[in-house]
């Protein structure tokens, strides 16, 4: 039986990408519907969701710094270690810019986060148009990266799971 | 020759400017007036970006005081198009049908040292509300400030579509910081 990651780092994993969908998903269908109490709503769901994804993140790298991953199997190539290394950190850093860069971009725009409606959370930046503009630019931006490095991280753990068969998969799902 | 009713006109109108400060206009570049209204718990600002008015006020005389306030329901600013073409629609401000708000007061209550309250009637949208409000005036070096705020209930003039109260409260905070040179 191969080592595998902690049931935290793995329910922490798969609940993360499970809102990072959701955040997907609403900011696209959002942002192409037209002016309308229903669509308020959905912004500020995405804005939660968004939000949920940051704190998470907080605990997960937390977590992870207490907790290393299990090894990688011996004889793996070092190209491939250097990418899983790259890869995983890119990933890490962007669950925390992407949130982040939404929540600047809500700031200089003149609408303040209120998490779950009840939790002001504090304004980033004063509201700025120009400012706003580029912030949206790279809410988007960051949002594109994120799908690229996600679109590379998941063909990599289709490869080992169908190709080499080495139960890499099988690490990041809880087990006996 | 002048005629005494003449003379005597003019003597009565002098008297009465005396008596009566002459309203000042505000300066609009340098006043404000701004919306709070409450989305889903979010506070979220738009202005009023045309404004004009004057106030006529002598510190001594309160209850002479008058003040003539006219905002341009078109010139309100919500930071997105598509939040401001909606604003001036029928359901809301009616900008087309209504194009201004006003605030007409006609005097003025002491309430000690630098605050004030200013009653008079506020028209938004053709609907005339009797309301009075706290006005703190502030005489600066070449100005005299007029800053105050007031909640102002959306359903009493009309203002929103209903379909968006489950998102949008009913009451909007209008804040306003009226500058008037001397
Ligand atoms: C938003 C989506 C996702 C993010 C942000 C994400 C991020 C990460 C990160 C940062 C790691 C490294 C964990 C560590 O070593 O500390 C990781 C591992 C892993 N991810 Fe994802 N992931 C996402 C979606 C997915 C999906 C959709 C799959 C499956 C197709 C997947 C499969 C895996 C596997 C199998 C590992 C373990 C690799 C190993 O054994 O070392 N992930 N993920
Ligand atoms: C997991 C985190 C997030 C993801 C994956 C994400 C993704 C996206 C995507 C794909 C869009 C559509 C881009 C566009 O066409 O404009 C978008 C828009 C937006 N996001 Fe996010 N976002 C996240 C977090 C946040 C957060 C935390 C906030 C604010 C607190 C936020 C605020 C916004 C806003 C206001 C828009 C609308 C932009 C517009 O009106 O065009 N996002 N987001």
């Amino acid at each position: 039986m191969p080592p595998r990651y902690t049931p935290a780092a793995v329910g922490l994993h798969w609940l993360i990408a499970l809102l990072i969908a959701g955040g997907f998903g609403l900011g696209w269908y959002m942002t192409e519907l037209p002016l309308s109490p229903a669509k308020l709503k959905y912004y500020a769901w995405h804005k939660w969701i968004g939000v949920s994804v940051f704190l998470l993140a907080v605990l997960r790298v937390g977590w992870r710094l207490a907790h290393p991953p299990p090894p990688l199997p011996a004889g793996m190539p070092y190209w491939q270690l250097r990418a899983s290394a790259w890869s995983h950190a890119l990933l890490y850093l962007m669950i925390f810019l992407l949130p982040l860069s939404g929540w600047l971009y809500s700031s200089a725009s003149g609408y303040p986060v209120v998490y779950l409606g009840v939790l002001r959370l504090p304004d980033l930046v004063g509201k700025n148009k120009e400012l706003a503009g580029l912030l949206h630019e790279l809410h988007e931006l960051l949002g594109w990266l994120l799908l690229g490095l996600l679109a590379l991280h998941i063909a990599a753990a289709l490869k080992h799971h169908f190709l080499d068969r080495d139960g890499l998969m099988g690490r990041m799902w809880f087990g006996r | 020759m002048k005629s005494p009713i003449r003379s005597l006109a003019t003597l009565a109108l002098l008297i009465f400017t005396a008596a009566v400060p002459a309203a000042l206009a505000i300066d609009a570049a340098k006043s404000t007036v701004t919306a709070t209204f409450r989305q889903m718990n979010v506070p979220v600002d738009g202005e009023f970006t045309k404004l004009a008015g004057s106030i006529s006020f002598d510190p001594a005389h309160p209850e002479a005081a008058s003040a003539r306030i006219e905002i341009e329901t078109a010139g309100f600013d919500l930071g997105m198009d598509d939040y401001n073409a909606e604003v001036r629609k029928p359901e809301w401000f009616d900008s087309a049908r209504h194009p201004k708000a006003s605030f007409v007061s006609s005097g003025f209550k002491a309430l000690g040292a630098d605050r004030y309250l200013a009653s008079g009637k506020l028209s938004i949208k053709g609907k005339t509300i009797a309301i009075s409000l706290p006005v703190t005036v502030r005489r600066e070096a070449a100005v005299t400030v007029f800053e105050g705020s007031l909640p102002v209930s959306r359903e009493a003039f009309g203002i929103g579509d209903p379909g968006w109260n489950e998102v949008l409260d009913d009451s909007v905070s209008l804040r306003f910081h009226l500058v008037q040179p001397r």
